[in-house]
């Protein structure tokens, strides 16, 4: 039965999709007819026209003169965001001064203790193995700072994430306002959040904990409102029959019943917050990202590698405990009280004696110094493969070729495309996939892009960025596939995918320019090694999930395990992988400014020429050219309702 | 209800707005954190200026007993902290006469703190060895002959002129369309990728041309030589876009945040008196960058032997 839906569904689809895209295509090949003499009729040059640009930079440049001027003086400042501000310090240095008094072995002992009351004794080891090997490559303080960057950080998000979610989930209109504007934030690449922060809060701990406020709460909003709207309606009107208020059946139906949804809206909050808390070392985080950043200077990959360990530890610690934390919760009953009581009492008593012992500080004896063997790794690593190696050639020579093969005729082709007929292509793929909403919103973007005067270098950008989810997703596809019939291959591959999806992207710059060289080859690696896991897992995932039955029938019809695949898996999938890929535009479209460390040029640099010139008009431009590629990058490959969970 | 919103309402605004809150005079959360005297120092990217830094936090926190903190943000972003208390001191800046005019002359918040001792000058330069092979290629005027030796993937058809970070100042592009040389500029986009790819070209004795700058520790693992460019004349750099001269020979110099120079005691008067010299500071950005001590190793090998330079810098 499930065979013939399976084959049916293959069948189907050309018939259906050709009638309505046949009539969609004709209406817009209808208006093309009559919009496109006329537009090359008056600017018949291939590049967006001049005369549709509005120039942006001067208001920019004034509004940041404005705000440097009247900064220590206007009232705007001294009441509203000097508070902000101030409590922004005062909260993270609070954190900071307990997490230091309580002292490592506290700490460690602290971690480990929570990890076991909510997730077990596997993870509680696995917490306070964690912990020491920060101590133990040297960067206890530095994981504290961080460490208390994030509580603040993660809280402050989950609150005004969990509020917001709240009235989007009780109310229907908030709800519509909303939905769109998270969406939104959903796609935006985290370095364009950093320069308007900047300017307003100076560099320093306060803007970074709201720049990463503001890109970690939308996930916590989205969950909440849909755990609140999914509640099972039979229960809730159980609860109503009792003569039940409002308030009441929120507080103890509606919530209780959505603490799946609000347990992994925190998870994703964490992760979120944390590769922030990293990126924002470039406006004066403190903490890791700032080790990682400032072993840049030095082109040190194995001090950078020392700081980046830490972040991932933290990342995979808390990824794994508040996703334990979310099973168990729904599993069990909570915990017995007099457990916790347990376990506070025995932390604190570790804390005290920690700290009677003298065991505040972690010692320096105890420092291991990794950087050294890992910099000649990668030496002889770049040693042997750069070029030279028989038969294939060294990785420069791909480059190099990659770079005149793929990137410059892509490059080229687009620039030289008339600006119209970029609008009509970006137009019928958004529309035949998705609706005319989505085609009308993908344009919109598009034009907006050429509007701010950047069309070329965002065509630049666009080419590395098609170039980069290709290859991301012929690798992802692949070993997605592989780890979806190999339980082995899965299990070895799950946590080389956690190192990569949360190992900060500053790290694996040196790597990247030395195997590659400068320029836009190495960019389009970086963003490949960064959108790779989520892809990988959301098509394992996907094909995993594909009904058993239809694969035992495939089976028992005698198809191979290649036919298996081709006919049974791959079309059930169909949604993961439509998801998988547009995961993967997401996600290399965020690392675009990091291509922009190693030579990408285009968009990514000048966000990163702003950032650091504090030039506003250059950075926030192409910042918001980059949100609107997103926009329309996501809307191009989103074929039905989006789902929850970035980078899955 | 009501009556409960406006008192929530009441004491928010009670919470949060009845003083007025100075956002400038604003320390770092982890400053400070064991209860001592504390310094920030802003720490530029290049490894010059991370020299300059640890041997200051070397002296401060064990000569004169401070706590140091160190913030690493780009040139133009650090002088708007530096304004603002963030950061008490820039230790080395190469010029920025926009942001001078601002914070020096107009809102007085910064004071000069007098030079660094060290001469930076900006450059074009080839590796020597590539030099010694084609003697002619270190004068502009010959450049385009070897166009076609420096061709990479990047540059298409024309040679490649290779400019590193964005924070740095750099006429280059002007400089090549108003020279009329057939070279295209390829931003590295950071430092650390330009010195990367600098050492890949030498490993394998590869010709190259890249935007550079002296003092710097990299002269000494690979060899470069200056290309002369149209000699630099007075003002010759005013205008960006028409730009057709070097680059000037600057002496660095120093900035304090005007509150802290006047208040900041014995720090402030080490800080102002601090000066060295261009070989000095190679030594301590070789030993980090090369050697890879930690900054802290560095200084304290450099200022165990050199007593008699810094005892001078003491108040």
């Amino acid at each position: 039965m499930a065979t013939i839906t399976a084959t049916a569904q293959k069948a189907s689809p050309p018939g259906i999709l050709a009638n309505r895209a046949v009539r969609k295509l004709l209406i817009l090949a209808a208006a093309a007819a009559i919009l496109v003499p006329l537009a090359h009729a008056q600017w018949s040059s291939g590049t967006w026209p001049a005369a549709f640009t509005v120039d942006v930079s001067e208001p920019l440049g004034k509004a940041s003169d404005w705000i440097i001027d009247n900064r220590d003086g206007h009232p705007l400042f001294l009441y509203f965001f000097g508070h902000v501000s101030n409590a922004v310090v005062l909260s993270v240095r609070a954190v900071y001064l307990a997490l230091l008094a309580v002292g490592w072995a506290g700490v460690t002992a602290v971690g480990a203790l929570v990890a076991w009351r909510v997730a077990g004794v596997k993870l509680a080891l696995g917490t306070a193995a964690a912990f020491l090997a920060c101590g133990l490559l040297g960067m206890w303080v530095p994981t504290m700072q961080t460490l208390a960057l994030m509580v603040v950080a993660v809280l402050a998000s989950v609150v005004a994430g969990a509020l917001l979610g709240l009235a989007a989930g009780l109310s229907d209109r908030m709800d519509r306002v909303l939905r769109p504007v998270l969406d939104t934030m959903q796609v935006l690449p985290a370095f364009a959040y950093l320069l308007p922060v900047v300017l307003v809060f100076g560099i320093g701990v306060p803007a970074a904990v709201l720049a990463t406020v503001v890109y970690a709460a939308p996930p916590m909003a989205r969950l909440t409102a849909l755990g609140l709207r999914g509640a099972d309606k039979e229960v809730l009107e159980a609860v109503e029959s009792l003569g039940t208020t409002a308030r009441q059946r929120l507080l103890t139906a509606r919530i209780p019943l959505a603490r799946r949804e609000l347990l992994l809206g925190l998870n994703q909050t964490i992760m979120m917050a944390l590769s922030m808390a990293v990126i924002a070392s470039v406006i004066g985080a403190g903490g890791l990202g700032d080790r990682v950043y400032q072993a840049l200077a030095s082109v040190d990959v194995g001090a950078a590698l020392a700081a980046g360990i830490p972040i991932v530890l933290l990342a995979v610690v808390l990824d794994r405990v508040t996703g334990a934390a979310g099973e168990r919760l729904v599993d069990d009953a909570p915990a017995a009280p007099a457990q916790w009581a347990y376990a506070l009492a025995a932390a604190v008593a570790v804390a005290v004696a920690g700290r009677l012992a003298g065991l505040l500080e972690w010692p320096e004896a105890w420092e291991a110094n990794i950087a050294e063997p890992v910099n000649r790794a990668v030496d002889w690593m770049t040693a042997h493969l750069y070029s030279g190696v028989p038969v294939v050639g060294g990785t420069a020579d791909w480059a190099g070729r990659f770079t005149t093969w793929v990137l410059d005729p892509l490059r080229d082709g687009l620039q030289w495309l008339p600006w119209w007929s970029v609008l009509l292509i970006v137009a019928a793929l958004a529309w035949l996939i998705g609706t005319w909403r989505t085609a009308l919103t993908a344009v919109l973007a598009l034009a907006a892009i050429g509007v701010l005067g950047v069309w070329k270098p965002s065509l630049d950008t666009l080419s590395q960025v098609l170039a980069a989810v290709a290859v991301t997703l012929v690798i992802g596809f692949a070993t997605g596939i592989a780890a979806a019939r190999s339980d082995r291959f899965e299990r070895w591959l799950r946590p080389v995918l956690d190192v990569f999806q949360t190992m900060p992207q500053f790290v694996y710059l040196i790597p990247v320019v030395a195997l590659f060289g400068v320029g836009r080859a190495p960019a389009v690696a970086a963003a490949v090694v960064y959108a790779l896991p989520a892809v990988v897992r959301i098509t394992a995932q996907g094909l995993r999930q594909v009904d058993p039955a239809a694969l035992e029938s495939a089976r028992s019809l005698g198809a191979t395990s290649g036919q298996q695949l081709r006919q049974v898996q791959l079309p059930l999938a169909r949604p993961a992988l439509l998801l998988a890929v547009n995961q993967g535009v997401v996600l290399v479209l965020a690392v675009v400014i990091i291509g922009g460390l190693v030579g990408g040029g285009a968009l990514g640099y000048q966000v990163v020429f702003g950032l650091a010139q504090g030039d506003l008009a250059t950075g926030l431009v192409a910042g918001a050219a980059i949100v609107c590629l997103g926009l329309m990058l996501d809307r191009v490959t989103q074929p039905t309702g989006r789902r929850t969970a970035k980078g899955a | 209800m009501r009556l409960r919103t406006t008192a929530v309402v009441g004491s928010l605004v009670l919470l949060t707005g009845c003083g007025a809150a100075d956002m400038t005079q604003q320390a770092s959360p982890f400053a400070n954190a064991r209860g001592t005297k504390t310094v920030t120092l802003s720490v530029q990217s290049w490894v010059g200026a991370q020299a300059n830094v640890a041997v200051a936090q070397y002296l401060l926190e064990h000569e004169l007993g401070y706590r140091v903190d160190t913030v690493q943000v780009d040139e133009v972003p650090a002088w708007d902290a530096l304004s603002q208390g963030r950061v008490d001191a820039i230790l080395e800046d190469w010029g920025h006469p926009e942001q001078e005019q601002r914070y020096v002359e107009d809102k007085k918040t910064i004071v000069n703190g007098g030079g660094l001792g060290v001469t930076g000058h900006i450059g074009w330069f080839v590796p020597t060895y590539f030099a010694e092979e084609h003697p002619d290629v270190t004068d502009w005027k010959n450049l385009d002959k070897y166009a076609g030796l420096l061709r990479t993937p990047e540059s298409g058809g024309k040679g490649q002129l290779m400019d590193g970070s964005p924070s740095y100042v750099t006429n280059d592009q002007a400089l090549v369309k108003n020279l009329d040389l057939d070279y295209k500029v390829v931003f590295a986009g950071s430092e650390a990728a330009q010195i990367t790819q600098i050492k890949q070209f030498a490993k394998e004795k590869k010709p190259f041309l890249t935007y550079w700058y002296s003092p710097q520790w990299l002269f000494e693992k690979v060899p470069m030589t200056e290309v002369k460019l149209p000699p630099y004349e007075e003002g010759c750099d005013a205008d960006p876009a028409n730009v057709d001269c070097a680059y000037p020979h600057t002496p660095l110099q120093k900035y304090l945040n005007a509150g802290f120079a006047k208040d900041g005691g014995e720090a402030a008067a080490f800080l102002k008196k601090f000066r060295w010299t261009t070989e000095d500071q190679n030594e301590v950005s070789l030993m980090i960058a090369e050697q890879k001590l930690s900054p802290e190793e560095a200084a304290k090998k450099w200022v165990d032997s050199h007593e008699s330079v810094w005892k001078a810098w003491l108040p």
